[in-house]
């Protein structure tokens, strides 16, 4: 299980309760089909993913970038029980969704990337190493029923 | 692959932050020492405390090496061929090092750009900076 110092605990709430989970969230998927266009392999039923504009544009990406960052709300409010919240999604990504989770962790560099340009020097270093290791731990919760 | 338009917007982003290359290189070097605290044992001959000469002078160096590829992308492996030297024979920092280092400036650029950080901006500068990485990393064996 992962040790969270209190400071720790402190940063990653803080994040989540000043975040826009609503413009974040579509933007960080967006922005991950982007720079890695290979993770569009698993969206081909959501439409026009064919340039940049499209992308940023696409109402079904706009639609699960939401999904996905009120699913990791559920982490922010179950930190010491990581492993237990995201079972489901895990079984769900491994067995249904087949997606390699080496995805997950370019997801989360997104996210971070989109974090840090909305607070901008308000995203210090120490802030930063808080966001990447909660985003390692959900996604090494993710990656857990994998077999 | 960058295309001709990703080359033209690394060099224009570059040149705008030739006047703040302390500032960017040593946030990036700063934020790379919070979350990998391995990579602070490449640096126990400097002081690397927040806006020591040692990081500002250092981050310096590092962007305007940085800077200086981005304006002939094509003539890398020319223009980094002293800095490949260095980095096999003398520095030997492990390769691994370069991506977290770059993952750290991209999100430099970010909270230093905001909103113009766009995700175009992003691809371009994450390829740019992983085919640096690769350049340097040429003569270690």
């Amino acid at each position: 299980m992962v040790e969270w110092t209190e400071c720790e605990r402190a940063t990653i709430k803080d994040i989540f309760a000043k975040l826009d989970y609503d413009s974040v969230g579509p933007a960080a998927l967006s922005r991950c089909l982007v720079v890695y266009p290979w993770t569009q392999r698993y969206f081909s039923k959501f439409g026009n993913l064919y340039n940049a504009a499209a992308i940023m544009g696409n109402p079904n990406v706009a639609k699960h970038g939401k999904i996905i960052l009120h699913d990791l709300e559920r982490g922010v409010k179950n930190m010491d029980n990581l492993k237990e919240t995201y079972a489901d999604l895990s079984v769900l990504h491994s067995e249904k969704l087949h997606v390699d989770p080496d995805n997950f962790k370019l997801i989360s560099d997104c996210l971070t990337i989109v974090v840090a340009s909305r607070m901008g020097k308000a995203f210090t270093g120490e802030v930063q190493a808080a966001l990447q290791k909660f985003l390692a731990a959900v996604v090494s919760a993710l990656g857990r029923q994998y077999h | 692959m960058l295309s001709k338009k990703e080359k033209e917007l690394i060099a224009d982003i570059w040149e705008s932050l030739t006047p703040v290359a302390e500032d960017i290189g040593a946030d990036a070097l700063l934020r790379m020492f919070a979350s990998y605290p391995g990579t602070k044992t490449y640096f126990s001959h400097l002081d690397i405390s927040p806006r020591s000469a040692h990081l500002l002078s250092h981050g310096k160096k590092i962007v305007l090496a940085i800077a200086e590829g981005a304006q002939d992308i094509g003539q890398l492996t020319v223009t980094l061929a002293p800095l490949q030297t260095l980095h096999a024979y003398q520095l030997r920092i492990d390769p691994t090092n370069f991506k977290l280092f770059s993952h750290c400036m991209l999100v430099a650029l970010a909270c230093h750009m905001g909103e113009d950080f766009t995700p175009v901006a992003h691809a371009a500068m994450d390829k740019y900076l992983s085919a640096f990485a690769a350049v340097l990393s040429e003569k270690y064996r």
